[in-house]
């Protein structure tokens, strides 16, 4: 008995690909719980860390919140938040969001600062407003470093998104926990697979928004 | 017309950049801001367009203060080129040029054509058009900086520094380029620049700044090298300001000699009669072969095969005296060779008597200033 004849029994037994608690079916929660936490951590991370970035005013004060989220335990976080708010999707999503914001926040922020800041000069100089010199100068060449903060952010939430399987939602966390429970380690096996699939899936659409958003000109190919 | 009256600039830390500096900036031509670092050129340039606020004075636009117009509406009034260029990367070149027609509301077709154009003004290949910054060199990055702030055709230019990061063959190429343009366009262009040569060489008017923001002196560079304000400005001058001054004495009053000049194929009675030591040969289209010995001839005839190299000629018409003292200074025989525009030797003429030259164009210079300050 090995991992791969875990993995093959798993995915052959044609009971895995349908019903409620099909592959398809967990497949499709886990990406949602990812992509609504990806959404939420982007939608706190990304206006502030380019606002940041820009103005350059309040990095140190960044670093620290991020840096003291960054030592929450997500599991923690996650027991915390059942307790206060009760079962359900919102207790799930706060730890994974406090999870994405720092990696999301912090490169977004370095990655606008660290734009050269000849042409940003230039194109003040030239008389564009402040708000199209971030978007027009900064940004795209900022991008590179921006999508890398995203992917690191939705690789961990990807993995950590696990979790929603303790507080009794779906997603791929309920193979391995139900997996475990049972004792049946060909499940285990099946739904960490998946979890790594899912994972290698997120890391192929960044590199293809990276391809297609990203000029050629900063991209130097 | 910029007016630049008592304007000082200091920082919240008590750092004066610039003092109470007063310059009237002529139209259509360019005025050089130069000095040591930290003598606040590039802090007054950045005040012409608000990028800094002066503490104390007002700027006068064609007797407009400058802030009574909003910065924006300012700036895309005036071109504006930096060191380095400051491209913006992820677009191309002629999208790079035609950021402020695109700004100014532009449609895409007109706001490419107009780039095109000025690729061709500025002297770029327009087969770089759909190219990258990264992928030009620094000189042609600082072509399409040039570009770039000519997009929307603005009257005033302001250059901070930017031929400074060129190495000095592709700078001379661009400041022969810049004197091009300026001839055809005749903006007003004020220039930034640490090296005095530049100056020089760019200038209509030369303002030389000191440390701590103060003007030491504002003249046109001829006079800036005949008759230093003080000290300072002698020193930031350096050592041959004397050469570089006859830059600006043409080389064309210069007496040429003829005698010694002979064809290669020329008799021995007509090689005996030159009285100089040396004769210059040249061929039968006229240009010059290189030198020949008098003393040393064999049979007193010309051997073409035995010549000393003639060096560089200078065109009369077109060069100055330093580059006739120049060619002088590098002949083996210590005689300068002039040419016509086609290469055809017109004369020679000796150290000597470019020396003498230089001391007939200097005390007519002096007489020139004494009747201005008369």
């Amino acid at each position: 008995m090995n991992v791969l004849h875990f993995v093959n029994a798993f995915f052959s037994d044609g009971a895995h690909w349908q019903g409620y608690d099909g592959i398809p079916q967990r497949f499709w929660e886990h990406v949602q719980y990812s992509v609504l936490a990806l959404a939420v951590a982007s939608a706190i991370g990304l206006p502030v860390g380019l606002l940041t970035g820009h103005t350059g005013r309040g990095g140190n004060a960044l670093a620290l919140i991020a840096n003291a989220a960054r030592a929450l335990p997500s599991f923690g976080l996650l027991v915390l938040a059942v307790l206060l708010i009760g079962f359900g999707l919102l207790p799930v999503m706060i730890p994974l969001v406090v999870l994405a914001v720092p990696p999301v926040l912090v490169t977004t922020y370095e990655a606008v600062r660290s734009v050269d800041p000849a042409p940003v000069d230039a194109a003040r100089g030239m008389g564009m407003h402040e708000s199209r010199i971030l978007f027009h100068v900064e940004l795209p060449v900022a991008l590179p470093l921006i999508l890398s903060g995203l992917r690191s952010a939705a690789i961990q939430i990807v993995s950590t998104a696990t979790i929603a399987a303790y507080v009794s939602l779906g997603g791929l966390g309920r193979y391995i926990i139900d997996g475990l429970y049972q004792r049946d380690y060909e499940k285990v096996v099946g739904g960490a697979t998946l979890v790594a699939a899912l994972a290698l899936a997120t890391l192929a659409l960044f590199w293809a928004a990276g391809r297609l958003t990203v000029s050629p000109g900063v991209r130097r190919r | 017309m910029i007016r630049i009256d008592s304007v000082t600039k200091r920082y919240p830390d008590g750092t004066v950049a610039v003092d109470r500096l007063s310059l009237e900036i002529p139209d259509r031509s360019i005025t050089v801001l130069v000095g040591p670092s930290g003598c606040g050129k590039t802090t007054t340039l950045r005040m012409i367009n608000r990028m800094v606020e002066p503490t104390e004075g007002t700027i006068l636009l064609d007797g407009e203060d400058i802030q009574r117009q909003p910065v924006t509406t300012l700036r895309r009034s005036m071109g504006y080129v930096i060191q380095n260029a400051g491209l913006f990367q992820h677009r191309t070149i002629v999208d790079n040029i035609a950021t402020v027609p695109r700004m100014l509301g532009w449609g895409k077709q007109r706001a490419r054509e107009r780039a095109v154009e000025l690729m061709e003004r500025v002297g770029l290949d327009t087969s770089l058009a759909k190219r990258y910054p990264y992928q030009l060199s620094g000189g042609q990055q600082q072509r399409v900086g040039v570009a770039r702030a000519l997009a929307a055709d603005p009257p005033v230019l302001l250059m901070d520094e930017p031929f400074s990061a060129v190495d000095p063959v592709v700078r001379k190429g661009l400041q022969e380029e810049l004197l091009r343009i300026q001839g055809e366009l005749g903006k007003t262009i004020v220039f930034v620049t640490h090296d005095i040569d530049e100056a020089v060489t760019l200038g209509t008017m030369v303002a030389v700044l000191r440390e701590g923001g103060r003007l030491a002196q504002y003249a046109p560079p001829a006079e800036l090298l005949s008759t230093p304000a003080d000290g300072f400005v002698e020193d930031f001058l350096g050592a041959d300001r004397g050469i570089r001054r006859l830059s600006f004495f043409p080389a064309a009053p210069l007496e040429l000699s003829t005698d010694a000049v002979v064809p290669a194929d020329a008799p021995a009675e007509r090689i005996a009669a030159v009285g100089s030591p040396y004769l210059l040969v040249t061929g039968p289209d006229g240009r010059p072969l290189g030198w020949a010995e008098r003393d040393r001839l064999t049979d007193g005839t010309v051997d073409t095969g035995r010549l000393l190299p003639y060096g560089r000629p200078f065109v009369p018409g077109a060069d100055s005296l330093r580059v006739a003292l120049d060619c002088a200074v590098l002949s083996p025989t210590g005689w300068a060779v002039a040419v016509d525009a086609d290469g055809r030797v017109t004369g020679v003429v000796s150290q000597r008597t470019i020396g003498e030259a230089i001391r007939a164009a200097h005390s007519a210079g002096r007489a020139e200033d004494e009747k201005v300050a008369g």
